[in-house]
């Protein structure tokens, strides 16, 4: 059998390639449209890996400004700002960041979704911004936690890490009320969000108050969002520890 | 003075005296035909109801109002006229709601009040849960109840309207079609938490009120739109009975 395959003439081992090629092409162009409407899940959402990649997602851009923040600010611009510093950060930390936007382009959240998705993350944020109630107020995804399978509805399919998007809320969250910020945690249906497949949280950072409500931080406060950004970087760096835990 | 030399042709004169009359003629038809038209319209708005309008019993209604400075929502229990059909119920109960959102002493100032829900349907819900996202609910926070002065309350009313309502429409469960107006939307603030806290509170309200209510799902101007203002998914059926936060 193997012999009468090396006696094939060459024009015969010529069309069989040219054969294969050509259906792995077929194949290739069939299952495009699947991919993009199912996520491949994760094999398995909690486990060490030495490798440890960021993804900060600045919300809004280009014609999607966002909120009107005071002072004439835009969520847009300022999600970026935040997202620019917390790379800095975290960069010089050693954490691999990958950023959805590193201009004032519009990304629609299915591009935002695949670009956490191909990182292959260990922490996803997503960073918006507003004028309403005060602190930060960190979001989970609303879905119902499900186990992983080997393909996921490109919808829902943050179900199976949102067990893990809740252990990174806390790390967040620990980390946020440590450097004195007024913290609130809830749960919410954001597209991008509920995409992805690593664990995901959306921040937003709303004007620090006192306890008469008074704004006592506005949002393009240099010095506040520093502060924001450095809390957020403690935390992915015990997020990284955590996650390199044997 | 030779009068004369101002006297015009008689062909001149027989022109002017036919203009003048049909001057005349064509003043008085368009009078008369305005005086017909406004008749017309006098008798179209003719207001004689055709029927009775109904008095509601007044009755209480729980509200779960949203509360922006700590992402809770509050119960309150407010006395409203409702009617026997759970679509006005459902209407009155949200409308009441909004109002309270729209005042500007509110703990979740959205502007708007009772007009910005143009309408409710209640349509059964099968097959509606397959692809239901459970309501935005909170992550570990207690929820408060108090009555319309502010009292607190110490245990959770169940309202009876929304009981009656069962026992009238046997206990099939039902998906709320919420229409909001355009202008509503339009003018919410954008954000996520105060996007989030508006969808919760009106998926829990309707819940408190008509528990048959399972699901809920949202138009703008009767049609689908992505999201309530940038952030919050409308594209979505959400489960009613998840909004409540635990207790």
């Amino acid at each position: 059998m193997s012999e009468g395959l090396l006696t094939r003439p060459r024009s015969t081992v010529c069309e069989c390639a040219i054969r294969g090629f050509y259906i792995a092409s077929l194949l290739a162009f069939f299952t495009t449209p699947l991919q993009s409407a199912l996520a491949q899940a994760p094999p398995a959402p909690a486990g060490p890996s030495a490798r440890f990649v960021v993804v900060l997602d600045a919300a809004h851009g280009g014609n999607d400004t966002g909120a009107q923040l005071a002072n004439g600010k835009q969520e847009k611009a300022l999600t970026l700002a935040l997202s620019v510093r917390l790379r800095s950060l975290l960069g010089a930390r050693g954490i691999q960041v990958v950023t959805t936007r590193e201009s004032d382009a519009a990304i629609d959240s299915n591009r935002r979704a695949e670009i956490a998705n191909h990182a292959d993350a260990q922490a996803c944020l997503s960073i918006h911004a507003s004028e309403s109630g005060g602190g930060i107020h960190i979001f989970m995804s609303s879905l119902a936690p499900k186990q992983p399978a080997h393909w996921a509805a490109w919808k829902t399919a943050q179900a199976a890490w949102v067990t893990r998007s809740t252990a990174l809320a806390g790390e967040v969250n620990s980390a946020l009320l440590h450097a004195g910020f007024n913290v609130t945690l809830g749960r919410t249906t954001l597209p991008a969000i509920d995409s992805m497949t690593c664990p995901a949280i959306a921040i937003e950072v709303a004007p620090e108050r006192d306890a008469n409500h008074g704004v006592t931080a506005e949002l393009d406060d240099q010095d506040y969002q520093a502060r924001i950004a450095t809390a957020l970087a403690a935390a992915l760096v015990s997020w990284r520890s955590e996650a390199h835990q044997p | 003075m030779n009068l004369r030399q101002f006297m015009i042709p008689r062909y001149q004169a027989v022109i002017l005296i036919v203009l003048l009359v049909a001057s005349v003629a064509m003043g008085t038809g368009l009078w008369r035909l305005r005086e017909t038209a406004h008749q017309r319209m006098i008798a179209g708005m003719d207001s004689a109801p055709t029927r009775a309008p109904q008095v509601a019993p007044e009755e209480q209604a729980t509200l779960l109002v949203a509360n922006d400075d700590d992402d809770s929502l509050i119960a309150q229990v407010h006395s409203l006229p409702l009617l026997d059909d759970p679509g006005s119920r459902a209407r009155a109960v949200l409308g009441k709601l909004l109002d309270l959102y729209a005042d500007p002493s509110s703990t979740h100032p959205v502007p708007g009040g009772a007009a910005a829900v143009a309408q409710v349907f209640l349509l059964p819900a099968t097959g509606a849960s397959a692809i239901a996202t459970p309501a935005p609910s909170q992550a570990g926070r207690q929820i408060i109840r108090l009555d319309s002065a502010g009292n607190p309350i110490e245990k959770p009313r169940k309202p009876k309207d929304a009981a009656a309502a069962n026992d009238m429409q046997g206990e099939e469960p039902l998906l709320a079609v919420v229409n909001l107006t355009g202008s509503f939307a339009a003018s919410h603030p954008s954000g996520l938490e105060v996007e989030t806290l508006t969808i919760q509170s009106i998926c829990a309200t309707l819940h408190a009120n008509l528990p048959r209510v399972t699901a809920v799902r949202f138009l703008v101007d009767g049609q689908t739109r992505l999201t309530l203002a940038g952030h919050a998914d409308l594209t979505r059926t959400y489960l009613a009975g998840d909004a409540i936060p635990n207790q």
